[in-house]
């Protein structure tokens, strides 16, 4: 029989005086086995990462702090215990991986430094031996030449060896409980789906048992043995992972699954033969400048695009689909404007849009135009959000009184108050914002529209509210589009043709439905094979509807 | 802005600074209705310690008015203090300005301008300067600019260069807006709060470089300021230790004042920060 | 490339950087000199009382000063690059040999002003963040924000009222009692009880500038996700505040000590006016009043090189601290 390690019954946390809410987390009961994964899933705001704190006893004291409730790990009351005790069960009993393994490892100590000293406050070993098994961990992390990893700061290492050298650190001591704290949001799906991997067969090897939280039900579906739902700091759902999943009980369970767009795509417009916009050959490298009066060695040069050539038909939604570093984000910038390509060529309607002029290029603004990803950073926090939108028009040489008539419709379009007009974007969630710049992009009616990663910093009940809204407007506006993202679901229900991006250059263009029944090229199939939870079909799993939707976010 | 006043007030020594100000600045401006006469002038027997021979703080070796002097040097002060600062503010958000907006070559010889500046030892450039412009109200307020705007200038330039690669920054060029719009009315009032801050505390600092140069014996003559008191007093120090220490006392004063505004500011500004300690 | 190498490189490239920017001072020099009025030999024969112009326009054709400005530009450059700075008619002795004897006694004061300022400075603040919101703290910024708002001469003044003419424990001026004719270590504790006020002076400034900084860079870095990380491995507050928090926040505190010797060198001017301690800022403040522009140019000119090789020790202190150095 598995022994349980953890059992946490009836916890409160409370926050200080004047925040939004008197308790972070309610009423929470959670236990933990050996060997088992329980995940924690909640969007932001849902008290899951303060839950974990508390297991470790990192909640930020004095203001937050346990006001009611036990967390018993082997028969002692973590929250009683004294510092002491405490700080001996974190890192051999207890350990924690994090979300960004940048800013969770010390940037000016190597990383052998980094994991012997584990080691050297917890048990009693000679340094010769603490070398030596510090090398085996990050070899049984599978870092390559362990002994250069050893001597290397974190910032000479890429961001899933950074977390692989974090993993390596949790599990130095063998501690019987890992909490991880969604520690695959900032990687590319291929490296989440390893680091994934890692965790599970650690997880066999020592026998631990495994808190995981996530926002990520596709993760969930992969890892989970059981599974908690967390909405405004109370548990809303637990229960094993299929029934979960499968056959949800609550309605926030119910609507957060049924926001996870399916994998499966869905049918793909009769695409028309008319190209609005033609790239060809397109080249693109960073760096290579030198110094003031040209001194100095040239900086080193990255090849950010080679060779791209693709066509947006009238109509369409083109994806572009790639992980960081893969060039997608540089084509989208480079087919607007805001960089200059070095070679090949970007027409629409038969004029070579690459090669004009800023003054010349300004006319050809009102064709295209642009949705940006941080819904946080898109908009100009000192400005009034009817100005932000009206600021196009006005640019082109609109008058000032039809650009605002123009404004206050596209408020309306994009499922917004009226009132919002002379609010600032400060006053509005994330959700509301994206709608705000998504209305300033229409505000030109370009003809296209090129959307850069627009859902990927958003929770993902508004995640589909704001697909719906694109959805909408490209059928009522006649757009074509490009969608750019690095997440196959919301490709699968957003585009009728995809192209594949891979270090700069376009390994696959081809309808979608035919890319996921059967890709051709080996990154496609590796991309593909790690999406998370793609063995799990849900019926409840969101296609996207065709009624329109005027709920705000 | 009301918003902004009820986060400054919750810091209590800011709005004390701010009431030494306001009524250093009362002083100033009050300074020919309380002593309505030139501070230079005997006023009354040399050397008389502070409260007899009806001088408020006493009277120095020539017999001026310690208290008149510190009434009439408090316009000197506020006066240079502001002046320079706001000179040395424009250079610096010209050339931070255009060096973090346009990067590259421009940013590299700007930069490298500045860097010059920065380099001198500011002080004595500012000696240099005014010896050779000869002391007066006018050197000294350019000597004090041209020798404080390279801050300003690596701030701004800081925050040109982060807010420029901002998505609604994109967005406006998207737009197809003008540079000097997207520098004027989108980025620049995205870093006043800085600005300010830096601005309030550069006056105290240029309070102090002016002291130091009137001390030195390089203010403008003709004109009456705090340095020049302590300056003038320091081979007495033996025997009337006031003529001394009560100029001191209120520069000390006003500058501390300014630099808890500039405090306040900063937090009520920036509530972020605040909130993080 | 190994660790020792990049610095190296690092090092090497900040030398470079360097000699644009003392090019460029000179240069600035050369057109202040131009800019004041009259030139050396107007100050010369103000100096011998009369002059015939015959005699003027000799002695100009002599220094070169009768060629057109860029000719005499590219003298200036080559004097000085061959340390000439030029001769002080007041001491009728060249710049460089003037410069060179005030030079010790200025390096001494900033040495002992600058230990004093950053290892106080940061030993405060470390205390400050480590004692947060209890009366040490407050103390301690009370403390830092009045030095920070008080005129240096001034505090200068005060400390000779107080220490000198009131309790007698220091002198009021002077590197060295000359009269007494001290030897050896006699002569070491000498001038180590006439350093006393002004380091103190010139530091107070700077202690509580570093001080702040420490303590704001402390609580920053307090806030940092590896801090957490730390605890979570299960180590000590001692170690995680002196291992982990100490090093980070050292960083801006290094680049800031960099920033500030031009300002402290400036410092020195009014420090050894007031003390008279017979450096280069005394010398600075002794050809001010002479109008000896030659002098205060070429101690001009000698504290913008100081303020380059101070500034490229700290990089290479700072390089030794920050793995993170840019090679590129």
């Amino acid at each position: 029989m598995k022994q349980k390690l953890l059992d946490i019954a009836d916890l409160y946390i409370e926050l200080p005086k004047g925040a939004d809410r008197q308790y972070a987390i309610q009423k929470v009961n959670l236990e933990l086995k050996q060997g088992e994964t329980l995940c924690v899933v909640g969007e932001s705001g849902s008290g899951k990462s303060l839950t974990a704190r508390a297991i470790m006893g990192l909640l930020p004291q004095p203001h937050v702090r346990v006001s009611n409730g036990e967390i018993i790990f082997n028969s002692e009351d973590i929250t009683k215990v004294s510092y002491e005790r405490l700080r001996e069960l974190r890192g051999s009993e207890i350990s924690m991986i994090f979300q960004e393994p940048m800013t969770a490892l010390n940037p000016v100590m190597s990383i052998g430094s980094q994991i012997d000293e584990i080691f050297r406050y917890h048990v009693d070993m000679s340094k010769a031996d603490r070398q030596k098994r510090a090398v085996e961990l990050l070899d049984d992390v599978n870092l390559p030449n362990p002994e250069q990893i050893m001597r290397a700061y974190p910032h000479e290492l890429s961001g899933g060896q950074r977390q692989r050298a974090m993993i390596a650190m949790a599990l130095a001591l063998k501690p019987q409980i890992l909490i991880a704290d969604e520690p695959t949001t900032a990687l590319d799906v291929t490296t989440q789906a390893q680091i994934l991997k890692l965790i599970k067969d650690m997880q066999k090897v020592y026998n631990t048992g495994v808190l995981f939280i996530t926002h990520d039900f596709g993760v969930v579906a992969d890892i989970a043995d059981r599974v908690m739902v967390m909405q405004h700091g109370i548990v809303v759902e637990s229960g094993p992972v299929k029934q979960v999943l499968n056959n949800p009980k609550h309605p926030y369970t119910k609507a957060l699954i049924s926001a996870v767009p399916s994998l499966s795509p869905r049918k793909a417009k009769t695409i028309s033969k008319e190209k609005v916009l033609e790239v060809q050959n397109v080249c693109k490298t960073f760096g290579g400048g030198r110094g003031l009066f040209g001194f100095g060695r040239p900086s080193r040069q990255v090849e950010a695009l080679k060779d791209v050539t693709l066509d947006l038909y009238n109509g369409e939604t083109l994806g572009v689909v790639g992980e960081s570093g893969s060039g997608k984000s540089t084509l989208a910038r480079c087919i607007i404007r805001l960089m200059d390509t070095d070679s090949g060529a970007i027409t629409i309607e038969g004029t070579q849009i690459n090669m004009l002029k800023r003054k010349a290029m300004r006319a050809w603004r009102n064709k295209i135009q642009m949705v940006f990803q941080d819904p946080f950073a898109s908009l100009n926090p000192r400005i009034k959000v009817g100005d932000i939108i009206a600021q196009g028009p006005i640019t082109q040489g609109i008058n000032r009184e039809e650009a605002i008539k123009r404004a206050r419709e596209l408020i309306s379009i994009v499922g917004l108050d009226d009132k919002s007009f002379d609010r600032y974007p400060h006053e509005f969630s994330g959700g509301q914002r994206q709608r705000i710049g998504i209305a300033r992009s229409l505000a030109l009616k370009p003809e296209i529209l090129i959307a850069d990663e627009p859902v990927s910093a958003l929770d993902v009940s508004i995640q589909s509210q704001i697909l719906d809204l694109l959805d909408d407007i490209r059928e009522q506006m006649k757009l074509s589009m490009i969608f750019i993202t690095h997440d196959l679901r919301v490709a699968a229900q957003v585009c009728d043709r995809m192209a594949v991006m891979q270090y700069g250059e376009v390994v696959e263009i081809g309808k979608t439905k035919d890319i996921f029944a059967k890709p051709q090229h080996p990154y496609t199939i590796d991309l593909l094979s790690a999406v998370p939870g793609k063995d799990w079909k849900s019926s409840a799993s969101k296609k996207l509807t065709k009624t329109k939707t005027k709920s705000k976010s | 802005m009301r918003d902004f006043w009820n986060r400054y007030k919750r810091n209590r020594s800011a709005v004390f600074g701010l009431v030494v100000i306001f009524l250093v600045i009362l002083m100033a401006a009050t300074a020919d209705l309380l002593y309505a006469f030139d501070p230079f002038r005997l006023a009354g027997k040399p050397l008389s310690s502070p409260g007899t021979n009806g001088f408020l703080l006493g009277s120095d070796s020539l017999g001026r008015d310690v208290a008149a002097g510190i009434v009439h040097g408090a316009k000197t002060s506020l006066l240079i203090g502001l002046v320079a600062t706001l000179v040395a503010v424009f250079i610096g958000i010209l050339f931070g300005a255009l060096a973090g907006y346009y990067g590259g070559q421009i940013d590299n010889i700007l930069m490298r301008v500045t860097e010059v500046f920065q380099t001198i030892p500011s002080f004595i450039f500012a000696i240099l300067l005014v010896a050779i412009l000869k002391p007066s109200i006018y050197s000294v307020v350019i000597a004090i600019s041209v020798v404080s705007w390279p801050g300003v200038a690596r701030l701004v330039r800081g925050e040109f260069l982060s807010l420029k690669n901002r998505e609604f920054v994109q967005a406006c060029h998207t737009l197809g807006m003008s540079d000097l719009r997207i520098m004027l009315r989108e980025i620049l009032p995205n870093c006043l709060s800085p600005i300010i801050v830096i601005g309030s505390l550069m006056i105290a600092t240029a309070i102090l470089i002016e002291s130091g140069l009137s001390f030195l014996g390089l203010g403008d003559p003709n004109i009456m300021s705090w340095g020049f008191q302590i300056g003038a007093g320091r081979t007495m120090l033996r025997s009337a230790w006031w003529v001394c220490t009560f100029p001191g006392v209120a520069i000390l004063i006003t500058v501390l004042a300014i630099n808890l505004v500039g405090e306040g500011l900063n937090d009520a500004l920036n509530p972020r920060l605040r909130e993080r300690n | 490339m190994t660790r020792s190498s990049k610095i190296f490189k690092f090092v090497l490239k900040r030398l470079l950087q360097g000699i644009p920017i003392i090019l460029a001072i000179v240069i600035i020099n050369f057109f202040l000199l131009n800019l004041a009025d009259g030139d050396a030999v107007d100050v010369l024969a103000g100096e011998a009382g009369s002059a015939t112009p015959e005699y003027m326009a000799e002695l100009r054709a002599k220094f070169g000063l009768d060629q057109p400005l860029p000719v005499q530009l590219m003298v200036y450059l080559k004097n000085v690059v061959m340390l000439d700075l030029g001769y002080s008619f007041r001491h009728d002795m060249p710049v460089s040999e003037l410069i060179v004897d005030r030079f010790w006694p200025t390096a001494l004061l900033m040495v002992s002003t600058i230990i004093l300022a950053v290892g106080f400075g940061i030993l405060l603040g470390l205390l400050a963040a480590m004692r947060l919101n209890t009366w040490k703290d407050a103390v301690i910024t009370v403390f830092a924000l009045i030095t920070y708002a008080t005129p240096l001469f001034w505090v200068g003044l005060m400390m000779i009222v107080v220490f000198s003419l009131n309790l007698g424990w220091f002198p009021t001026s002077g590197m060295e009692n000359v009269a007494a004719f001290y030897e050896g270590w006699d002569r070491v504790k000498d001038i180590a009880v006439h350093l006393v006020l002004p380091t103190i002076t010139l530091s107070l400034f700077y202690l509580a500038l570093y001080t702040r900084m420490m303590r704001a860079s402390m609580l920053e870095q307090y806030g940092q996700d590896y801090v957490i990380t730390a605890r979570a491995k299960g180590l000590t507050e001692r170690r995680i505040t002196f291992v982990h928090v100490l090093r980070n926040a050292l960083l801006p505190v290094v680049t800031m000590a960099g920033v500030q010797v031009g300002a402290l060198i400036g410092g020195s001017v009014i420090v050894e006016s007031v003390f008279a301690w017979p450096g280069l800022g005394m010398l600075a403040f002794e050809s001010l009043f002479a109008r000896d522009l030659n002098l205060l140019l070429g101690i001009f000119l000698l504290s913008s090189a100081l303020v380059i090789v101070v500034n490229l020790i700290v990089d290479i202190i700072y390089s030794l601290l920050d793995p993170r150095i840019e090679v590129s």
